[in-house]
Protein backbone atom coordinates (compact mmCIF):
# COMPACT_ATOMS: atom_id res chain seq x y z
CA UNK A 1 0.00 0.00 0.00
CA UNK A 2 1.17 3.20 -0.94
CA UNK A 3 2.66 4.97 2.45
CA UNK A 4 1.01 8.29 1.43
CA UNK A 5 -2.42 6.86 2.23
CA UNK A 6 -1.60 5.72 5.54
CA UNK A 7 -2.76 8.96 7.21
CA UNK A 8 -6.04 8.87 5.99
CA UNK A 9 -6.85 4.83 6.41
CA UNK A 10 -10.15 5.77 9.14
CA UNK A 11 -11.20 7.68 6.49
CA UNK A 12 -10.62 5.31 3.69
CA UNK A 13 -12.45 2.65 5.44
CA UNK A 14 -15.71 4.43 6.86
CA UNK A 15 -16.14 6.04 2.94
CA UNK A 16 -15.36 2.43 1.12
CA UNK A 17 -18.39 1.49 3.31
CA UNK A 18 -20.83 4.08 2.78
CA UNK A 19 -19.90 3.51 -1.32
CA UNK A 20 -20.62 -0.06 -0.22
CA UNK A 21 -23.83 0.32 1.31
CA UNK A 22 -24.49 2.47 -1.75
CA UNK A 23 -23.78 -0.55 -3.60
CA UNK A 24 -25.80 -3.18 -1.74
CA UNK A 25 -28.63 -1.06 -1.43
CA UNK A 26 -29.30 -1.01 -5.07
CA UNK A 27 -29.25 -4.61 -5.00
CA UNK A 28 -32.70 -6.83 -3.62
CA UNK A 29 -34.26 -7.64 -1.59
CA UNK A 30 -36.13 -4.16 -1.49
CA UNK A 31 -38.41 -4.42 1.65
CA UNK A 32 -36.04 -5.80 4.15
CA UNK A 33 -32.97 -3.44 4.82
CA UNK A 34 -31.23 -4.69 7.79
CA UNK A 35 -28.23 -6.49 6.16
CA UNK A 36 -27.06 -2.73 5.32
CA UNK A 37 -26.99 -2.09 9.19
CA UNK A 38 -25.17 -5.43 9.87
CA UNK A 39 -22.27 -3.96 6.56
CA UNK A 40 -22.00 -0.80 8.11
CA UNK A 41 -21.55 -2.03 11.69
CA UNK A 42 -18.79 -4.02 10.50
CA UNK A 43 -17.30 -0.75 8.42
CA UNK A 44 -17.51 1.06 11.82
CA UNK A 45 -15.98 -1.55 13.93
CA UNK A 46 -13.17 -1.94 11.07
CA UNK A 47 -12.56 1.44 11.02
CA UNK A 48 -12.38 1.43 15.22
CA UNK A 49 -10.04 -1.16 15.26
CA UNK A 50 -8.13 0.89 12.54
CA UNK A 51 -7.48 3.82 14.25
CA UNK A 52 -6.56 1.45 17.55
CA UNK A 53 -4.21 0.05 15.00
CA UNK A 54 -2.09 3.00 13.91
CA UNK A 55 -1.98 4.52 17.14
CA UNK A 56 1.28 6.31 17.63
CA UNK A 57 2.20 7.15 14.28
CA UNK A 58 2.26 10.93 12.61
CA UNK A 59 1.42 11.81 9.14
CA UNK A 60 0.12 14.45 6.47
CA UNK A 61 -1.51 13.87 3.87
CA UNK A 62 -3.11 16.09 0.59
CA UNK A 63 -0.34 18.72 1.00
CA UNK A 64 -0.68 18.69 5.31
CA UNK A 65 -4.59 19.18 4.98
CA UNK A 66 -5.32 15.97 6.89
CA UNK A 67 -3.02 14.88 9.71
CA UNK A 68 -2.92 11.83 11.19
CA UNK A 69 -1.81 11.88 15.05
CA UNK A 70 -2.96 10.58 18.20
CA UNK A 71 -5.64 13.23 18.85
CA UNK A 72 -7.40 12.77 15.41
CA UNK A 73 -7.05 8.72 15.97
CA UNK A 74 -8.21 9.06 20.16
CA UNK A 75 -11.46 11.16 18.13
CA UNK A 76 -11.93 8.31 15.93
CA UNK A 77 -12.41 5.97 18.75
CA UNK A 78 -14.93 8.01 20.24
CA UNK A 79 -16.80 8.56 17.00
CA UNK A 80 -16.71 5.21 15.97
CA UNK A 81 -18.11 3.90 19.11
CA UNK A 82 -20.73 6.48 19.00
CA UNK A 83 -21.69 5.25 15.75
CA UNK A 84 -21.51 1.37 16.00
CA UNK A 85 -23.83 2.12 19.65
CA UNK A 86 -26.28 4.18 17.18
CA UNK A 87 -26.06 1.28 14.18
CA UNK A 88 -26.97 -1.62 16.95
CA UNK A 89 -29.50 0.53 18.80
CA UNK A 90 -31.27 1.49 14.71
CA UNK A 91 -32.43 -1.32 12.73
CA UNK A 92 -35.06 -2.91 15.18
CA UNK A 93 -36.18 0.78 15.84
CA UNK A 94 -36.48 1.47 12.49
CA UNK A 95 -38.48 -1.69 11.87
CA UNK A 96 -40.87 -1.06 14.14
CA UNK A 97 -41.81 2.55 13.01
CA UNK A 98 -41.99 1.53 9.25
CA UNK A 99 -38.53 3.83 8.44
CA UNK A 100 -36.16 0.88 7.43
CA UNK A 101 -34.79 2.74 4.36
CA UNK A 102 -30.94 1.90 3.29
CA UNK A 103 -30.51 5.57 3.07
CA UNK A 104 -30.83 5.56 6.89
CA UNK A 105 -27.33 3.55 6.91
CA UNK A 106 -25.55 4.92 3.67
CA UNK A 107 -26.09 8.86 5.55
CA UNK A 108 -24.84 7.92 8.73
CA UNK A 109 -21.84 6.34 7.11
CA UNK A 110 -21.82 9.45 5.26
CA UNK A 111 -21.87 11.87 8.35
CA UNK A 112 -19.53 9.68 10.29
CA UNK A 113 -17.15 9.99 7.59
CA UNK A 114 -17.34 13.95 7.96
CA UNK A 115 -16.72 13.52 11.73
CA UNK A 116 -13.56 11.46 11.07
CA UNK A 117 -12.58 14.12 8.77
CA UNK A 118 -13.07 16.78 10.80
CA UNK A 119 -10.96 15.45 13.69
CA UNK A 120 -8.08 15.34 11.06
CA UNK A 121 -8.42 18.18 9.43
CA UNK A 122 -5.50 20.42 9.53
CA UNK A 123 -7.27 23.51 7.35
CA UNK A 124 -9.82 25.35 7.87
CA UNK A 125 -11.46 24.48 4.58
CA UNK A 126 -11.30 21.13 5.27
CA UNK A 127 -12.85 21.69 8.77
CA UNK A 128 -15.62 23.95 7.13
CA UNK A 129 -15.59 20.58 4.15
CA UNK A 130 -16.16 18.23 6.97
CA UNK A 131 -18.48 19.89 8.89
CA UNK A 132 -20.68 20.33 5.90
CA UNK A 133 -20.04 16.94 5.07
CA UNK A 134 -21.16 16.00 8.70
CA UNK A 135 -24.35 18.25 9.17
CA UNK A 136 -25.90 17.85 6.11
CA UNK A 137 -26.52 13.99 6.70
CA UNK A 138 -27.47 14.44 9.66
CA UNK A 139 -30.20 17.01 8.70
CA UNK A 140 -31.50 14.77 6.25
CA UNK A 141 -31.37 12.19 9.57
CA UNK A 142 -33.05 14.58 11.71
CA UNK A 143 -36.49 14.48 9.51
CA UNK A 144 -36.13 10.86 8.73
CA UNK A 145 -39.59 9.71 10.32
CA UNK A 146 -40.78 12.38 6.92
CA UNK A 147 -44.56 11.24 7.61
CA UNK A 148 -44.15 12.52 11.31
CA UNK A 149 -44.69 16.60 11.69
CA UNK A 150 -42.14 16.63 14.62
CA UNK A 151 -39.61 14.94 12.27
CA UNK A 152 -40.22 18.24 9.62
CA UNK A 153 -39.94 20.92 11.85
CA UNK A 154 -36.77 19.36 13.57
CA UNK A 155 -35.06 18.96 10.21
CA UNK A 156 -36.04 22.17 9.17
CA UNK A 157 -34.97 24.34 12.23
CA UNK A 158 -31.67 22.28 12.09
CA UNK A 159 -31.06 22.90 8.73
CA UNK A 160 -32.28 26.90 8.68
CA UNK A 161 -30.24 27.33 12.25
CA UNK A 162 -27.04 25.00 10.83
CA UNK A 163 -26.80 27.19 7.40
CA UNK A 164 -26.92 30.23 9.70
CA UNK A 165 -24.03 29.02 11.99
CA UNK A 166 -22.11 28.14 9.05
CA UNK A 167 -22.52 31.40 7.37
CA UNK A 168 -20.80 32.70 10.25
CA UNK A 169 -18.15 30.23 10.82
CA UNK A 170 -17.12 31.00 6.93
CA UNK A 171 -17.17 34.59 7.13
CA UNK A 172 -14.70 33.87 10.00
CA UNK A 173 -12.55 31.80 7.63
CA UNK A 174 -12.68 34.52 5.46
CA UNK A 175 -11.19 36.92 8.19
CA UNK A 176 -8.74 34.75 9.48
CA UNK A 177 -7.33 34.17 6.02
CA UNK A 178 -7.36 38.38 5.64
CA UNK A 179 -5.30 38.34 8.43
CA UNK A 180 -2.51 36.03 8.17
CA UNK A 181 -2.63 35.17 4.11
CA UNK A 182 -3.25 31.64 4.91
CA UNK A 183 -6.14 29.09 5.97
CA UNK A 184 -3.57 26.29 7.22
CA UNK A 185 -3.68 25.86 10.99
CA UNK A 186 -0.10 25.71 11.26
CA UNK A 187 0.78 28.91 9.19
CA UNK A 188 -1.73 30.44 10.87
CA UNK A 189 -0.12 29.55 13.98
CA UNK A 190 3.04 30.73 12.34
CA UNK A 191 1.64 34.38 11.70
CA UNK A 192 0.36 34.67 14.95
CA UNK A 193 3.14 33.85 16.97
CA UNK A 194 5.17 36.70 15.10
CA UNK A 195 2.53 39.02 14.81
CA UNK A 196 0.75 41.33 16.70
CA UNK A 197 -3.34 41.30 18.77
CA UNK A 198 -4.47 41.85 14.78
CA UNK A 199 -8.36 42.83 15.80
CA UNK A 200 -9.10 41.24 12.60
CA UNK A 201 -7.73 38.10 13.42
CA UNK A 202 -10.08 38.15 16.74
CA UNK A 203 -12.82 38.91 14.85
CA UNK A 204 -12.40 36.43 12.64
CA UNK A 205 -11.86 33.84 15.63
CA UNK A 206 -14.78 34.81 17.72
CA UNK A 207 -16.88 34.08 14.45
CA UNK A 208 -15.34 30.82 14.49
CA UNK A 209 -16.07 30.29 17.92
CA UNK A 210 -20.19 30.98 16.76
CA UNK A 211 -19.75 28.41 14.04
CA UNK A 212 -18.48 25.92 16.66
CA UNK A 213 -20.69 27.00 19.86
CA UNK A 214 -23.89 25.45 17.41
CA UNK A 215 -22.11 22.57 16.90
CA UNK A 216 -21.33 21.88 19.87
CA UNK A 217 -25.25 23.42 21.91
CA UNK A 218 -23.53 25.93 23.66
CA UNK A 219 -25.36 28.75 25.39
CA UNK A 220 -26.58 31.17 24.10
CA UNK A 221 -27.09 28.82 20.32
CA UNK A 222 -28.59 26.10 21.92
CA UNK A 223 -32.36 27.13 20.67
CA UNK A 224 -32.28 24.63 18.26
CA UNK A 225 -31.53 21.33 20.86
CA UNK A 226 -34.70 20.65 22.49
CA UNK A 227 -36.46 20.67 19.22
CA UNK A 228 -34.09 18.55 16.74
CA UNK A 229 -33.69 16.21 19.65
CA UNK A 230 -37.30 15.67 20.61
CA UNK A 231 -38.47 15.36 17.02
CA UNK A 232 -35.18 13.27 15.42
CA UNK A 233 -35.61 9.72 15.58
CA UNK A 234 -34.35 8.84 18.72
CA UNK A 235 -31.26 6.32 17.50
CA UNK A 236 -30.25 9.80 15.30
CA UNK A 237 -30.76 11.52 18.23
CA UNK A 238 -28.49 10.13 20.18
CA UNK A 239 -25.77 10.65 17.28
CA UNK A 240 -26.42 13.92 17.31
CA UNK A 241 -25.49 14.06 20.64
CA UNK A 242 -22.47 12.32 20.60
CA UNK A 243 -20.67 11.83 17.56
CA UNK A 244 -21.24 15.16 16.15
CA UNK A 245 -20.36 17.07 19.81
CA UNK A 246 -17.12 14.58 19.50
CA UNK A 247 -16.08 16.11 16.08
CA UNK A 248 -16.88 19.60 17.35
CA UNK A 249 -14.97 19.53 20.04
CA UNK A 250 -12.27 18.09 17.99
CA UNK A 251 -12.00 20.93 15.83
CA UNK A 252 -12.65 23.21 17.95
CA UNK A 253 -9.58 21.95 20.11
CA UNK A 254 -7.27 21.63 17.71
CA UNK A 255 -8.27 25.44 16.36
CA UNK A 256 -8.10 26.82 19.81
CA UNK A 257 -4.85 24.88 21.63
CA UNK A 258 -2.40 24.57 18.67
CA UNK A 259 -3.23 27.48 16.46
CA UNK A 260 -4.61 30.29 18.40
CA UNK A 261 -2.48 29.49 21.25
CA UNK A 262 -0.82 32.55 21.16
CA UNK A 263 -4.80 34.37 21.70
CA UNK A 264 -5.26 32.26 24.52
CA UNK A 265 -5.90 35.15 27.49
CA UNK A 266 -8.49 36.42 24.85
CA UNK A 267 -10.50 33.30 24.31
CA UNK A 268 -10.18 31.82 27.60
CA UNK A 269 -12.43 35.08 29.56
CA UNK A 270 -15.18 34.26 27.10
CA UNK A 271 -15.14 30.75 27.31
CA UNK A 272 -14.84 30.94 30.86
CA UNK A 273 -18.82 33.06 30.43
CA UNK A 274 -19.88 31.02 27.85
CA UNK A 275 -19.18 27.88 30.34
CA UNK A 276 -20.70 29.22 32.75
CA UNK A 277 -23.82 30.19 31.43
CA UNK A 278 -24.00 26.89 29.02
CA UNK A 279 -23.83 24.22 32.04
CA UNK A 280 -26.15 26.98 34.22
CA UNK A 281 -28.85 27.10 31.70
CA UNK A 282 -28.97 24.03 30.07
CA UNK A 283 -29.40 22.37 34.37
CA UNK A 284 -32.05 25.03 34.90
CA UNK A 285 -34.33 24.31 32.14
CA UNK A 286 -34.07 20.77 32.45
CA UNK A 287 -35.36 20.77 35.38
CA UNK A 288 -39.03 21.83 34.06
CA UNK A 289 -39.25 19.18 31.24
CA UNK A 290 -41.26 16.10 31.46
CA UNK A 291 -40.73 14.73 28.24
CA UNK A 292 -37.29 12.89 28.66
CA UNK A 293 -35.90 13.47 25.21
CA UNK A 294 -36.10 16.93 25.58
CA UNK A 295 -34.86 16.50 28.94
CA UNK A 296 -31.47 15.10 27.98
CA UNK A 297 -31.77 17.68 25.69
CA UNK A 298 -30.57 19.89 28.01
CA UNK A 299 -28.68 18.21 30.22
CA UNK A 300 -26.74 16.94 26.78
CA UNK A 301 -26.43 20.98 26.78
CA UNK A 302 -25.39 21.23 30.74
CA UNK A 303 -22.68 18.80 29.76
CA UNK A 304 -21.26 20.68 27.06
CA UNK A 305 -20.62 23.52 29.59
CA UNK A 306 -18.47 20.97 31.88
CA UNK A 307 -16.39 19.92 28.93
CA UNK A 308 -16.02 23.66 28.20
CA UNK A 309 -14.17 23.80 31.75
CA UNK A 310 -11.69 21.54 30.62
CA UNK A 311 -10.90 23.99 27.15
CA UNK A 312 -10.92 27.04 29.43
CA UNK A 313 -8.53 24.56 31.90
CA UNK A 314 -6.27 24.07 29.00
CA UNK A 315 -3.28 21.93 29.13
CA UNK A 316 -2.20 18.56 28.80
CA UNK A 317 -4.52 17.71 32.01
CA UNK A 318 -7.42 19.88 30.54
CA UNK A 319 -7.69 19.18 27.44
CA UNK A 320 -6.93 15.62 28.08
CA UNK A 321 -9.93 15.35 30.47
CA UNK A 322 -12.30 16.73 27.55
CA UNK A 323 -11.28 14.21 25.65
CA UNK A 324 -11.87 11.87 28.01
CA UNK A 325 -15.40 12.88 29.22
CA UNK A 326 -15.82 13.15 25.48
CA UNK A 327 -15.48 9.27 25.77
CA UNK A 328 -17.64 8.78 28.64
CA UNK A 329 -20.17 11.15 27.46
CA UNK A 330 -20.89 9.11 24.21
CA UNK A 331 -21.14 5.95 26.29
CA UNK A 332 -23.98 7.40 28.88
CA UNK A 333 -25.80 9.37 26.50
CA UNK A 334 -26.11 7.17 23.58
CA UNK A 335 -26.95 4.22 26.39
CA UNK A 336 -29.59 6.67 28.03
CA UNK A 337 -31.07 7.30 24.63
CA UNK A 338 -30.82 3.80 24.01
CA UNK A 339 -32.87 2.92 26.79
CA UNK A 340 -35.72 5.13 25.70
CA UNK A 341 -35.65 3.91 22.22
CA UNK A 342 -35.73 0.53 23.47
CA UNK A 343 -39.42 1.30 25.20
CA UNK A 344 -42.81 1.98 24.33
CA UNK A 345 -46.22 2.26 25.46
CA UNK A 346 -48.96 0.68 23.24
CA UNK A 347 -47.65 1.64 19.58
CA UNK A 348 -45.72 4.77 21.09
CA UNK A 349 -42.57 5.53 21.89
CA UNK A 350 -42.72 6.18 26.17
CA UNK A 351 -40.86 9.46 26.08
CA UNK A 352 -42.83 10.90 29.07
CA UNK A 353 -41.71 11.23 32.63
CA UNK A 354 -45.12 9.35 33.29
CA UNK A 355 -44.20 6.40 31.38
CA UNK A 356 -41.92 5.42 33.38
CA UNK A 357 -43.89 5.46 36.56
CA UNK A 358 -43.48 1.70 37.69
CA UNK A 359 -40.88 0.58 35.45
CA UNK A 360 -39.11 -0.97 37.94
CA UNK A 361 -41.57 -3.38 39.09
CA UNK A 362 -41.64 -5.02 35.68
CA UNK A 363 -38.77 -4.84 34.19
CA UNK A 364 -36.25 -4.46 36.69
CA UNK A 365 -33.14 -5.36 34.64
CA UNK A 366 -34.06 -2.45 31.96
CA UNK A 367 -35.20 0.08 34.73
CA UNK A 368 -31.61 -0.93 36.33
CA UNK A 369 -29.93 0.07 32.93
CA UNK A 370 -31.42 3.13 33.04
CA UNK A 371 -30.88 4.11 36.52
CA UNK A 372 -26.97 3.56 36.08
CA UNK A 373 -26.93 5.93 32.91
CA UNK A 374 -28.84 8.42 34.86
CA UNK A 375 -26.35 8.20 37.84
CA UNK A 376 -23.33 8.45 35.38
CA UNK A 377 -25.06 11.73 34.30
CA UNK A 378 -25.13 12.72 37.28
CA UNK A 379 -21.92 11.64 38.20
CA UNK A 380 -21.72 9.28 41.31
CA UNK A 381 -19.16 6.87 41.87
CA UNK A 382 -18.73 3.64 40.81
CA UNK A 383 -19.76 5.52 37.28
CA UNK A 384 -17.54 6.40 34.74
CA UNK A 385 -19.59 10.25 34.90
CA UNK A 386 -17.71 10.76 38.23
CA UNK A 387 -14.11 10.04 37.37
CA UNK A 388 -14.58 12.06 34.10
CA UNK A 389 -16.26 15.10 36.14
CA UNK A 390 -13.66 14.60 38.59
CA UNK A 391 -10.96 15.17 36.12
CA UNK A 392 -12.54 18.21 34.58
CA UNK A 393 -13.39 20.23 37.58
CA UNK A 394 -9.66 18.64 38.78
CA UNK A 395 -8.24 20.36 35.59
CA UNK A 396 -10.03 23.76 36.65
CA UNK A 397 -8.89 23.86 40.35
CA UNK A 398 -4.98 23.25 39.20
CA UNK A 399 -5.46 26.04 37.05
CA UNK A 400 -6.52 28.20 39.27
CA UNK A 401 -10.20 28.36 37.80
CA UNK A 402 -11.60 27.75 41.86
CA UNK A 403 -14.51 30.10 40.97
CA UNK A 404 -15.18 27.64 37.58
CA UNK A 405 -15.10 24.38 39.41
CA UNK A 406 -17.15 25.67 42.51
CA UNK A 407 -19.70 26.57 39.76
CA UNK A 408 -19.72 23.86 38.13
CA UNK A 409 -20.35 21.35 41.45
CA UNK A 410 -23.07 23.45 42.23
CA UNK A 411 -24.73 22.37 39.00
CA UNK A 412 -24.10 18.76 39.25
CA UNK A 413 -26.01 19.28 42.49
CA UNK A 414 -29.12 20.92 40.46
CA UNK A 415 -28.72 18.41 37.80
CA UNK A 416 -28.66 15.69 40.24
CA UNK A 417 -32.64 16.62 40.91
CA UNK A 418 -33.94 15.86 37.27
CA UNK A 419 -32.46 13.01 36.95
CA UNK A 420 -32.89 11.55 40.42
CA UNK A 421 -36.51 12.57 39.22
CA UNK A 422 -36.81 10.03 37.01
CA UNK A 423 -35.07 7.19 39.04
CA UNK A 424 -38.10 7.95 41.31
CA UNK A 425 -40.79 7.77 39.20
CA UNK A 426 -39.60 4.42 37.94
CA UNK A 427 -38.80 2.76 41.52
CA UNK A 428 -41.32 4.45 43.63
CA UNK A 429 -44.81 5.32 41.58
CA UNK A 430 -47.39 2.38 40.04
CA UNK A 431 -47.99 2.55 36.78
CA UNK A 432 -51.01 4.14 35.72
CA UNK A 433 -53.09 2.78 32.07
CA UNK A 434 -50.86 0.66 29.72
CA UNK A 435 -47.92 -0.81 30.91
CA UNK A 436 -44.73 0.51 29.46
CA UNK A 437 -42.80 -2.25 28.23
CA UNK A 438 -39.58 -2.54 25.95
CA UNK A 439 -39.30 -4.10 22.30
CA UNK A 440 -37.64 -7.07 21.53
CA UNK A 441 -34.04 -6.52 19.51
CA UNK A 442 -31.13 -8.53 20.33
CA UNK A 443 -28.77 -5.61 18.86
CA UNK A 444 -30.12 -2.92 21.01
CA UNK A 445 -29.67 -4.67 23.83
CA UNK A 446 -25.92 -5.40 22.71
CA UNK A 447 -25.50 -1.92 22.71
CA UNK A 448 -26.73 -1.16 25.91
CA UNK A 449 -24.73 -3.82 27.46
CA UNK A 450 -21.79 -2.12 25.46
CA UNK A 451 -22.32 1.32 27.14
CA UNK A 452 -22.61 -0.48 30.97
CA UNK A 453 -19.26 -1.92 29.80
CA UNK A 454 -17.85 1.23 28.48
CA UNK A 455 -19.18 3.13 31.65
CA UNK A 456 -17.85 0.71 34.41
CA UNK A 457 -14.49 0.62 32.61
CA UNK A 458 -14.42 4.04 32.99
CA UNK A 459 -15.24 4.73 35.83
CA UNK A 460 -13.16 1.94 37.85
CA UNK A 461 -10.19 1.52 35.50
CA UNK A 462 -10.41 5.73 34.73
CA UNK A 463 -6.12 5.88 34.67
CA UNK A 464 -5.25 4.06 31.66
CA UNK A 465 -7.33 5.41 29.11
CA UNK A 466 -6.92 9.49 31.02
CA UNK A 467 -3.09 8.61 29.98
CA UNK A 468 -4.40 7.70 26.46
CA UNK A 469 -5.89 11.16 26.24
CA UNK A 470 -3.05 13.07 27.64
CA UNK A 471 -1.22 11.50 25.41
CA UNK A 472 -3.48 12.62 22.58
CA UNK A 473 -3.57 16.12 23.17
CA UNK A 474 0.68 15.94 23.58
CA UNK A 475 0.78 16.77 19.48
CA UNK A 476 -1.63 20.06 20.08
CA UNK A 477 0.50 21.57 22.93
CA UNK A 478 3.87 21.17 21.45
CA UNK B 1 -6.44 51.17 13.58
CA UNK B 2 -5.37 50.09 9.92
CA UNK B 3 -9.20 48.39 9.78
CA UNK B 4 -10.99 51.77 10.68
CA UNK B 5 -11.40 52.42 6.95
CA UNK B 6 -13.06 48.79 6.38
CA UNK B 7 -15.47 49.44 9.46
CA UNK B 8 -16.23 52.83 7.62
CA UNK B 9 -16.90 51.07 4.30
CA UNK B 10 -19.49 49.03 6.40
CA UNK B 11 -20.89 51.94 8.37
CA UNK B 12 -21.15 53.57 5.27
CA UNK B 13 -22.90 51.01 3.22
CA UNK B 14 -25.30 50.43 5.91
CA UNK B 15 -26.35 53.87 6.13
CA UNK B 16 -26.76 54.21 2.24
CA UNK B 17 -28.59 50.86 1.61
CA UNK B 18 -30.66 51.65 4.90
CA UNK B 19 -31.63 55.07 3.54
CA UNK B 20 -32.60 54.33 0.33
CA UNK B 21 -34.94 51.86 1.86
CA UNK B 22 -36.70 54.13 4.33
CA UNK B 23 -36.52 57.55 1.78
CA UNK B 24 -39.14 56.34 -0.26
CA UNK B 25 -41.48 55.74 2.24
CA UNK B 26 -41.58 58.84 3.27
CA UNK B 27 -41.17 61.14 0.06
CA UNK B 28 -42.43 59.16 -2.97
CA UNK B 29 -45.89 59.90 -4.15
CA UNK B 30 -48.42 57.10 -4.25
CA UNK B 31 -51.17 56.78 -6.63
CA UNK B 32 -51.97 53.37 -7.34
CA UNK B 33 -54.37 52.05 -10.16
CA UNK B 34 -55.63 48.75 -10.39
CA UNK B 35 -52.59 48.42 -13.42
CA UNK B 36 -49.85 49.21 -11.39
CA UNK B 37 -50.29 46.80 -9.12
CA UNK B 38 -49.90 44.09 -11.44
CA UNK B 39 -46.98 41.91 -10.91
CA UNK B 40 -45.85 42.81 -14.44
CA UNK B 41 -46.49 46.08 -15.54
CA UNK B 42 -45.56 45.75 -19.09
CA UNK B 43 -49.00 44.62 -19.67
CA UNK B 44 -48.96 40.61 -19.87
CA UNK B 45 -51.42 39.05 -17.55
CA UNK B 46 -49.65 36.52 -15.13
CA UNK B 47 -50.77 33.09 -15.63
CA UNK B 48 -50.38 32.26 -11.56
CA UNK B 49 -49.31 33.63 -8.78
CA UNK B 50 -45.77 33.22 -7.60
CA UNK B 51 -46.87 31.06 -5.01
CA UNK B 52 -48.10 28.78 -6.66
CA UNK B 53 -46.78 25.26 -6.75
CA UNK B 54 -44.70 23.51 -9.04
CA UNK B 55 -43.51 20.11 -9.21
CA UNK B 56 -40.30 19.19 -6.95
CA UNK B 57 -39.33 16.89 -10.10
CA UNK B 58 -37.66 20.58 -11.59
CA UNK B 59 -35.57 20.44 -8.36
CA UNK B 60 -34.32 16.85 -8.22
CA UNK B 61 -33.15 17.59 -12.21
CA UNK B 62 -30.96 20.62 -11.34
CA UNK B 63 -29.42 18.47 -8.17
CA UNK B 64 -28.71 15.80 -10.80
CA UNK B 65 -27.31 18.25 -13.16
CA UNK B 66 -24.34 19.41 -10.93
CA UNK B 67 -23.11 15.72 -10.68
CA UNK B 68 -22.00 16.47 -14.27
CA UNK B 69 -20.68 20.16 -13.89
CA UNK B 70 -18.48 19.57 -11.36
CA UNK B 71 -17.39 16.21 -13.13
CA UNK B 72 -16.55 18.78 -15.88
CA UNK B 73 -15.09 21.44 -13.98
CA UNK B 74 -12.65 18.89 -12.20
CA UNK B 75 -12.18 17.10 -15.94
CA UNK B 76 -10.68 20.37 -17.51
CA UNK B 77 -7.70 21.45 -15.24
CA UNK B 78 -6.92 17.62 -14.97
CA UNK B 79 -6.72 17.32 -18.86
CA UNK B 80 -4.37 20.19 -19.22
CA UNK B 81 -1.83 18.76 -16.93
CA UNK B 82 -2.44 15.28 -17.85
CA UNK B 83 1.00 14.47 -18.80
CA UNK B 84 2.75 16.36 -15.98
CA UNK B 85 0.32 14.51 -13.41
CA UNK B 86 1.49 11.06 -15.20
CA UNK B 87 0.02 7.68 -13.79
CA UNK B 88 -0.82 8.93 -9.86
CA UNK B 89 -3.29 11.79 -11.50
CA UNK B 90 -4.87 9.44 -13.61
CA UNK B 91 -5.70 6.62 -10.84
CA UNK B 92 -6.76 9.83 -9.16
CA UNK B 93 -8.98 10.80 -11.56
CA UNK B 94 -10.32 7.23 -11.88
CA UNK B 95 -11.63 6.78 -8.41
CA UNK B 96 -13.18 10.32 -8.52
CA UNK B 97 -15.05 9.44 -11.69
CA UNK B 98 -16.07 6.27 -10.11
CA UNK B 99 -17.79 7.16 -7.41
CA UNK B 100 -19.06 10.12 -9.27
CA UNK B 101 -20.88 7.45 -11.27
CA UNK B 102 -21.83 5.36 -8.60
CA UNK B 103 -23.99 8.14 -7.20
CA UNK B 104 -25.47 8.72 -10.89
CA UNK B 105 -26.22 4.77 -11.13
CA UNK B 106 -27.83 4.85 -7.68
CA UNK B 107 -30.04 8.22 -8.58
CA UNK B 108 -30.68 6.17 -12.13
CA UNK B 109 -31.86 2.84 -10.30
CA UNK B 110 -33.73 4.49 -7.48
CA UNK B 111 -35.87 5.80 -10.34
CA UNK B 112 -34.57 9.49 -9.98
CA UNK B 113 -34.65 10.07 -13.85
CA UNK B 114 -38.22 8.94 -14.34
CA UNK B 115 -40.62 11.81 -14.61
CA UNK B 116 -43.55 10.20 -13.91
Amino acid sequence: MDAALIPLLPLLVVGGTALLVIVLDLLPPRDRKGHLGVVALAGVVMALLVSLGLWGREGRAFRGMVVLDNFALFLDVVICYAAALVLLLSTDYLRRNDGERGEYYILVLLSTLGMVLMAAAADLIVIFLALELMSLSLYVLAGFFRGRLAAAEASMKYFLLGAFATGFFIYGIALIYGATGSTALDRIAAATRAGTRDPLLLVGLGLLLVGFGFKISSVPFHMWVPDVYEGAPTSVTAFIATGSKAAGFAALLRVLLSTFKVSQPDWTVLLWVVAVLTMTVGNVVAIAQSNLKRMLAYSSVAHVGYMLIGVVAGGALGAGSVLFYLLVYTFTTAGAFGVILLLERGRREAVDLDDYAGLAGRHPVLALTLALFLLSLIGMPPTAGFAGKFYLFGAAVRSGYIWLAVIAVLNSAVAAYYYLRVVVYMYMRDTEGLPTGPAPSFAGRLALAIALWGIFQLGLLPAPVLDLAQAAVAPLLR
Amino acid sequence: MEHVTLLMVFGLALLVAGAMMWLPTLLAPRRTSAAKVEPFECGKDPLALPEGRFAIKFSTVAIFFIIFDIEVMLIFPWAVQVRALGWTGYLAMLVFLGVLMLGFLYMWKKGGLEWD
